[in-house]
């Protein structure tokens, strides 16, 4: 008799489990995760992957509630190997596909992606091309519109008071866009505009003619390497007290700021979202960053959870199943997810609606560093290129 | 006027930084005839040391030493066991392999220090600026660098011309054969050479590092302005080093410093911009041309 009672304890146990278990039992879905890990720029790609894997590994294995298989590729910053990786696991059969972090890798990869009637989910990059005329129902972005952050410092600018500036940017397609985005909302005196050389490491010339110039403030994006050496320099230079630094948030990212050391401090940025942003999702997005990989997180990582997080939306709606490209589609655009930033909406071109903030750079609680919001200068920012978007449903 | 001066030592520092890179690569060319492009390499591996130790002792000198060290038992390394095997290969073997030293070197330092950027702090000495002349203040950490740049010049200035082995570097690049054929240990010479190359390399390693930000690949940006250096000052002479690295660094900083403003007094903003931007980018490769048109072998070829 016990023994009966137990077995029956034991079936009852068995499907209370079962039942909270999704009825999807099927393949985990694929997601191509096509990123760049390898060459100096390697440290965006792992910001992006590990925020991604961290949504992921809080999910179980799971984004709502679906198993999701991610596959992680290096493309090393070429676009041709992006693009071959991408054919291939479009052909494998992978129907959704996120991580890049360079425009023109993106440029590459994303036609052949909804070519074929699979997803991009953009997780870092959104250049201008598949804002405007070339906007697509099956391309996601979750992180920026790529001007963002220069029309934002333009107004920012104005809201300092800077009249007379200096802009820098290496001479290349991003700076020059960079420049222009930037002038598009600044009302003031631009004194010069100096490109740089893209493989630039040394700006004393540069910070002399700044000196010799005496603008009330200086407007500069160097990513990477060459941001920290111009941060660094600009301080050795005694400039860094005399005349304020505005940049985009990605010309000073928390790895950046770590390599700079003191240099930075009191340097404005602009951007969509700061460490120090006071929110209770992001406050634990941070603390779980930490605990999880022991670095601070960058952009790159919240917005490449907050992507995850979307993703997970979508997935939910259609129960894993990517074959439903249209339910997949219109619940992606409704954006249901909490997003990181505290506000997220989508515009008809499928890129963000977003606030952008001021930010100085200060000494936090703990004695670093850290991006503070000032406050917001742009509300709702929408892209100056929604228009020539003709989304077709 | 204190903006052109400022502009000269800008293009001086520039200058001397190349130069320190240069010597080696140089007598490297010219003397075993090795094209190495794992040079750059040397240099990074310097910087890497220079901010691993620094991190860990918080002592610029152990950052020095450490660099030194660093830079030239990789170099050594390098040197008995793939350089080595090349001296008697043609030139496309050895730029083949050095390339894939290239990539070898990225991987095993970002392996080995990760590849967060680390921070490499000015010194407390290097800190600051000094006031040349009124209205004129200049970083102490870019004068020093003119100062170990001008002392590396004098010590190499000696070593090829007043010591045994400079004799032997000498007359190693006139006619090699010749030098081993009297019965000079050439191997050990090569070792010497290729070893005291890396060492310079990390000299400049850890003079850059509180600069510029030490990174994976930061070498290779650096190596074809080494090259167009040596190309200038003609292979295998350290002389011909010290001159192209002062010129090149002279045209490059006064390139981007003043022809913006000279073209905009001639044209209008949007052409004389790109322009500007362009034409200072090839302002090294102009004169690189122009000074083979002149002189083939460059301006002082140790083989002329």
């Amino acid at each position: 008799m016990s023994n009966i009672v137990k077995l029956a304890a034991l079936t009852f146990a068995a499907s209370a489990v079962m039942a909270t278990v999704p009825a999807v039992a099927a393949a985990p879905v694929k997601i191509g995760f096509i990123t760049t890990l390898s060459t100096p720029a390697g440290y965006i790609g792992e910001d992006l992957r590990d925020g991604f894997e961290l949504a992921v590994k809080q999910g179980n294995g799971a984004l709502g509630g679906v198993p999701v298989d991610l596959i992680i590729e290096d493309d090393g910053l070429k676009p041709a190997n992006a693009k071959q990786i991408a054919d291939r696991l479009v052909q494998s059969g992978v129907k959704l596909f996120t991580g890049v972090n360079f425009s023109n890798v993106l440029a590459a990869v994303v036609p052949g992606v909804i070519k074929a009637g699979d997803f991009y989910v953009s997780a870092n990059p959104g250049p201008s091309v598949f804002a405007g005329a070339k906007c697509d129902p099956n391309y996601f972005v979750a992180s920026y519109q790529n001007d963002a952050f220069h029309t934002a410092g333009g107004v920012a600018a104005n809201e300092l008071g800077f009249k007379r500036m200096v802009v820098l940017a290496p001479d290349y397609q991003a700076g020059r866009d960079a420049i222009a985005g930037f002038k598009r909302t600044y009302k003031g005196q631009v004194l010069a505009e100096i490109y740089t050389k893209l493989d630039q490491s040394d700006f004393s010339v540069e910070i002399a003619r700044i000196r010799s110039l005496a603008p009330d403030a200086i407007y500069q994006f160097h990513p990477g390497g060459a941001g920290i050496n111009f941060a660094k320099q600009y301080a050795a230079a005694g400039l860094g007290k005399t005349i304020p630094m505005l940049m985009p948030g990605f010309s000073m990212d928390a790895r950046m700021l770590a390599a700079t050391g003191g240099a930075a401090e009191g340097f404005y940025t602009t951007g969509i979202w700061s460490v120090a942003m006071d929110n209770p999702a992001s406050k634990k997005f941070v603390q779980d960053f930490k605990a999880a990989y022991n670095r601070i997180p960058t952009d790159y990582a919240m917005q490449a959870y907050d992507t995850a997080n979307w993703i997970a939306s979508g997935l939910k709606a259609v129960n894993g199943d990517l074959s439903k490209a249209d339910a997949f589609r219109s619940a992606m655009r409704k954006a249901d997810f909490k997003s990181l930033r505290g506000k997220f909406s989508l515009n008809t071109n499928q890129h963000p609606i977003q606030d952008l903030y001021l930010m100085q750079i200060v000494k936090g609680a703990d004695g670093q560093l850290e991006p503070k919001v000032v406050r917001k200068v742009v509300v709702d920012d929408r892209d100056a290129y929604a228009s020539e978007c003709k989304m077709p449903k | 006027m204190t903006l052109l001066i400022e502009q000269l030592l800008n293009g001086l520092q520039f200058g001397a930084m190349l130069f320190m890179l240069a010597a080696g690569l140089t007598l490297i060319f010219g003397i075993m005839g090795v094209v190495n492009l794992t040079h750059g390499s040397f240099y990074m591996v310097g910087a890497y040391c220079a901010a691993f130790a620094l991190g860990h002792t918080g002592s610029f000198a152990a950052a020095v030493v450490a660099a030194l060290l660093g830079a030239g038992v990789y170099g050594l390394l390098i040197e008995i066991t793939v350089i080595r095997r090349l001296y008697q290969r043609d030139h496309l073997y050895q730029v083949l392999a050095t390339f894939g030293l290239i990539l070898f070197s990225n991987e095993a330092v970002s392996l080995v220090f990760g590849r967060r950027p680390p921070l490499v702090d000015t010194p407390a000495v290097l800190q600051g600026a000094l006031t040349l002349a009124p209205g004129l203040d200049y970083p102490i950490i870019r004068l020093a660098f003119i100062a170990i740049g001008a002392m590396v010049a004098i010590g190499l200035w000696w070593l090829v011309n007043r010591t045994r082995v400079g004799m032997l570097v000498r007359a190693g690049a006139d006619d090699r054969e010749m030098v081993s054929a009297l019965g000079v240990d050439i191997r050990r010479l090569y070792t010497l050479i290729f070893g005291l190359g890396a060492l310079l390399c990390g000299l400049a390693g850890v003079m850059a590092a509180p600069l510029l930000a030490v990174e994976i690949g930061m070498g290779e940006r650096v190596l074809i302005t080494t090259f167009v250096v040596i190309v200038i000052g003609g292979v295998g002479s350290v002389r011909g080093a010290l001159v192209g690295a002062l010129l090149v660094g002279m045209v490059d900083s006064l390139g981007r410093a003043f022809l913006p403003q000279l073209l905009e007094r001639l044209l209008t903003p949007d052409i004389a911009t790109p322009l500007a931007a362009g034409l200072a980018s090839a302002s090294i490769y102009l004169l690189m041309a122009m000074v083979l048109i002149v002189r083939p072998l460059g301006l002082f070829s140790a083989r002329g």
